[in-house]
């Protein structure tokens, strides 16, 4: 048995201690907002938060998972949306959306770590997401519309993320 | 603590679907069970169901074809006084859903959040065929406004009936009709007919066609159309609640892997199933002559089992196709398979005889992928006899009638379920493993799953056609443009099937095969310049193995467009620099010399080529710029134009570029576009999907190419095929809505497309700004940093 804390609630899951932690979350907890699209860390479909740090689940096997994991549908609070999430409502970013759950979940990891950044900083932190309906224009938007209002960290960073708010 | 099972789980629509439609696979508990979302959270009703089970009754079979002459397979009324719509479209994520609810609520007299639209369900929405050619708001837009204004026109007679006013003395006010002049005599549509069907047949040839008695409203009493309302899709796309094709699970399903020929045209020898059979999970090795696949209880067990299989594969005797790097040689050899017409315009060779100047350039664009940031993917279902395809899909109807030939099954006994995935832009694998897990369930006999890897999306999904074009132009002693010459070489769609079951891959590496190659390709282009004398031709020409092969060419957003209007209007761009002209006066002046006005082309294409110019403050000068030729600074700056159509929307983009001469890389700041597309039902969607096109432009421009030696594509993931990224994105992108019509006004303005007409000058923009920031001609696409400083490594020596 493999003990996940997952949006603030414990599962035991009984798998393969190599299996990515993917398909776990997709599989084996039904979490949608995990996607795959490469299986390669080369995409950030399948992006996770763990501690508030960007992970790629497609390559993390689920028993190397240490600490909190935060999924897409887990990123509201109280039934409030993430400032993130309702920028991108705001901003009407997605086309068809199936990179979306990496992009926002990738940008709140950079707000994290550092809460106003630049733009060359946002394009710099956001660079390993893909998007291939090219929506890069309207994400960046609604990092700067969502920016300013994250005046404390969302989530609880970790040092890691705190220094460099990504990992891949 | 919680342990959770995998269950059922569908959005509620698509669940109460397949409850209502065929009781007999109606799974009780389905909802519940799933814990699923419920999209109509987002819209404030949900008469789905009740909307549904009333659009089956009476059907013929477990899955009719639905009637497009029937008022009620398109509209329906529930009790609480809201609508349902059935549209036979889908969207890929460019808004067309809420922009066809937008136009069916104007029409019918509801308000918008009192309306719910279904899309792509092949036995209950009508067969407008899926998506494709941007043409949901231009052409399938007609029957969804026509329909719905019929449903009013009904509506209010049946109100002149319950009132015992004339209908010319009722007015409607989102879904209740009451009396002019005394507004407390009132009824609803659902007093009227709530819960119950019209019954009303309409006329119509084919279903762009259909019509009942009403007239559309004119333009000036729309309240609907030309809001900028938000997306309904998206708030579920950013909370994580929305179910996709790839969400969907079934009790009993199991997961499957394609097992590819390590090269094109390879046949399988020999397969070692004992390599598997003992993995833990293993459910079975499918075969049928090339076609391979492995089936497990669980998805990793399914990946692991794809790699460990042994299986002998012989190699073809001859080479599958030229190396990448030797395409175009290899297709300006070779005799064309086909051709198109020869479009002569005046006396071509006589004006390049006397010609005071004549110029000569040549082209190529390489294979392009859809490459979709979400592998193929498709679930099917056999269960009592049917098989049911949930896939995102946008040709669904094609898959339903094409999956029923394939396994013999009769058409009533299969369907498909349209559900949102990633965008594919064209036709792609999503056609394909449709059929492979419709293959595979009816063989095991249990709902199959199947998931195309990176590599496998990346290499064997369906790819735009590389094409090579050589053109000539002659100027007269005043650099006035005289003559032009277009010829084309592309290749054959040998994979763009609609419901024929031989063109998609299994088949394919099963020896099914059509008799030839759909000819497609070698497009001519949008013209609107009054050049007096030209010659246009396209050939198509074909690589040796056709069949099986990853090199098998399927639509790709505006199939030929962006590669014919890349040579084309790069090569308009090299002639005003011979002419010593501004581009954008060169321009004007060639489209006011055109005698072709088709709707109103000739008018709009003025007004949007001025609108983007003065958008953009574009100050009238030739290229190159003659301050960049003496710039010092690694860094140099040029703006471009490119122009064109699709059907009748008329686009011209601006792009404004960085250099970087020292590293090669060209960094686009600034894009305006102005874009005439008719009446804009949504202007915010169409924006927005506006800029996605022109980035998607600019990624192929930039990046994309699909490389290979001669026996298998060798750029299969996102290092090896590489895309735009963030840090490509430009700082500044405008769109800007012209309406040029002569008679802007008028009540009946059309509503064009978009999408794909501002994807198609992308390319030749980021070209002709490039060249006036360099001096350099960039032919040959894509525009990477290695091809950039060979080009300008080039104009030194
Ligand atoms: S799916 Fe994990 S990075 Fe692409
Ligand atoms: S919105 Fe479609 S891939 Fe990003």
């Amino acid at each position: 048995m493999i003990s996940l804390s997952i949006n603030g609630t414990n599962h035991d899951v009984d798998v393969e201690a190599s299996t990515p932690l993917l398909y776990v979350l997709r599989n084996d907890l039904d979490f949608k907002g995990p996607r795959f699209g490469c299986g390669l860390a080369q995409c950030g479909a399948c992006t996770v938060l763990v501690d508030g740090v960007a992970t790629r689940s497609c390559v993390t096997p689920v028993s190397a998972v240490r600490g909190q994991i935060t999924t897409l549908e887990g990123l509201a609070r109280n039934g409030r949306l993430d400032p993130l999430q309702q920028a991108w409502i705001d901003e009407q970013v997605p086309q068809c959306g199936y990179c979306q759950n990496g992009q926002i979940l990738t940008a709140r990891a950079l707000l994290n770590a550092n809460p106003n950044p630049t733009d060359s900083e946002i394009r710099a932190g956001m660079e390993g997401v893909l998007c291939r309906c090219m929506s890069y224009y309207r994400i960046q938007a609604a990092i700067k519309r969502a920016a300013g209002q994250s005046t404390a960290a969302f989530y609880n960073a970790s040092p890691a993320a705190a220094k460099s708010g990504v990992t891949t | 603590m919680t342990r959770h099972r995998p269950g059922l789980t569908l959005p509620s629509e698509i669940a109460e679907a397949v409850h209502s439609i065929n009781p007999s696979t109606s799974r009780r508990g389905f909802l519940k069970a799933s814990g699923a979302l419920f999209i109509s959270a987002y819209l404030g009703v949900n008469p789905t169901g009740r909307a549904l089970a009333q659009a089956a009754s009476g059907s013929a079979g477990p899955y009719p074809i639905p009637d497009y002459r029937q008022l009620d397979t398109w509209i329906v009324i529930h009790p609480d006084n809201t609508a349902t719509f059935h549209v036979g479209k889908t969207d890929g994520g460019q808004g067309t859903g809420t922009a066809y609810r937008q136009m069916m609520c104007d029409e019918l007299d509801i308000a918008y959040d009192r309306a719910v639209l279904i899309m792509g369900n092949t036995d209950i929405t009508p067969d407008q065929g899926g998506s494709g050619g941007s043409d949901g708001i231009e052409v399938d837009g007609w029957p969804m406004r026509r329909t719905a204004a019929e449903a009013r026109r009904v509506l209010l007679e049946l109100a002149s009936d319950s009132l015992d006013t004339p209908v010319a003395e009722l007015t409607v006010n989102n879904g209740t009709v009451s009396v002019v002049s005394n507004s407390s005599r009132s009824v609803t549509y659902a007093e009227l007919i709530g819960g119950r069907r019209f019954d009303v047949t309409l006329t119509g040839d084919n279903i762009n066609q259909t019509r009942g008695l009403a007239d559309v409203k004119p333009v000036q009493d729309l309240r609907v159309i030309g809001q900028s309302l938000p997306r309904y899709d998206i708030p579920a796309k950013v909370d994580g609640s929305l179910t996709w094709a790839v969400d969907v699970k079934l009790p009993g399903m199991v997961h499957a892997r394609n097992v590819r020929p390590p090269v094109a045209g390879a046949t399988l020898a020999s397969v070692d199933e004992a390599s598997v059979s003992g993995l833990p999970g293993f459910v079975a090795v499918v075969r049928r002559r090339n076609y391979l696949a492995v089936v497990f209880e669980r998805e990793e067990q399914a990946i692991n089992g794809a790699r460990a299989l042994r299986a002998e594969w012989t190699p073809p005797a001859e080479a599958a196709f030229p190396r990448s790097a030797d395409l175009f040689d290899f297709m300006r050899v070779q005799t064309p398979t086909s051709s198109s017409r020869t479009v002569i315009t005046g006396d071509p060779d006589a004006a390049f005889a006397v010609a005071a100047r004549v110029l000569e350039a040549d082209y190529e664009v390489p294979f392009q992928g859809h490459t979709a940031i979400g592998p193929a993917h498709a679930l099917a279902d056999p269960s009592n006899g049917l098989m049911t395809i949930y896939s995102n899909d946008m040709k669904i109807y094609g898959l339903r009638l094409g999956v029923a030939r394939f396994l013999a099954m009769p058409e009533d006994r299969v369907r498909a379920i349209y559900m949102d995935g990633p965008q594919v832009y064209g036709r792609t694998a999503a056609d394909d493993v449709g059929f492979e897990a419709a293959f595979l369930a009816k063989e095991l006999g249990r709902p199959v799953r199947v998931q195309w890897s990176r590599d496998e999306e990346t290499a064997w999904d369906t790819k735009g056609p590389a094409y090579t074009f050589r053109m000539r132009g002659a100027l007269d002693a005043t650099g006035r443009p005289v003559a032009i010459e277009y010829e084309a070489r592309s290749l054959d769609y040998n994979h763009v099937g609609y419901n024929e079951p031989d063109t998609v891959l299994i088949a394919q590496l099963m020896g099914l095969r059509p008799a030839q190659p759909a000819q497609g390709g070698a497009a001519l282009p949008s013209s609107q310049y009054g050049i007096e004398h030209q010659r246009m031709v396209g050939h198509v020409v074909s690589l040796p193995m056709i069949w099986e092969t990853p090199l098998r060419c399927g639509n790709l957003r505006d199939p030929n467009g962006p590669q014919v209007t890349y040579a084309f209007e790069a090569f308009i761009d090299e002639m005003a620099t011979a002419a010593n002209a501004d581009p954008v006066e060169f321009r004007l002046s060639m489209i006011e010399d055109s005698t072709e006005d088709a709707l109103f082309r000739k008018a709009r294409s003025l007004a949007t080529v001025r609108a983007a110019a003065e958008s953009y403050g574009w100050d009238n000068r030739p290229s190159p710029n003659p301050l960049m030729a003496a710039a010092s600074s690694p860094i140099v700056n040029g703006r471009g134009i490119a122009y064109t159509f699709r059907s009748g929307t008329v686009v011209a983009i601006i792009a404004d570029v960085e250099v970087n001469r020292e590293t090669g890389r060209i960094f686009v700041r600034r894009l305006v576009c102005a874009h005439d597309c008719g009446l804009v039902i949504n202007p915010m969607g169409m924006k927005y999907t506006v800029e996605c096109g022109m980035l998607h432009g600019l990624s192929r421009a930039l990046w994309e190419e699909v490389r290979f030696d001669n026996e298998k594509v060798t750029s299969v993931d996102w290092a090896s095929h590489p895309t735009l990224r963030h840090s490509d994105t430009p700082e500044s992108i405008e769109v800007i809505i012209v309406n040029g019509d002569p008679n802007p006004d008028r009540p009946d303005m059309p509503h064009y497309g978009a999408g794909e007409a501002c994807h198609k000058p992308m390319i030749a923009a980021v070209a002709n700004a490039f060249h006036d920031a360099t001096g350099v001609r960039l032919r040959r696409v894509p525009f990477r940093p290695e091809s950039v400083l060979e080009a300008l490594r080039q104009q030194i020596s």
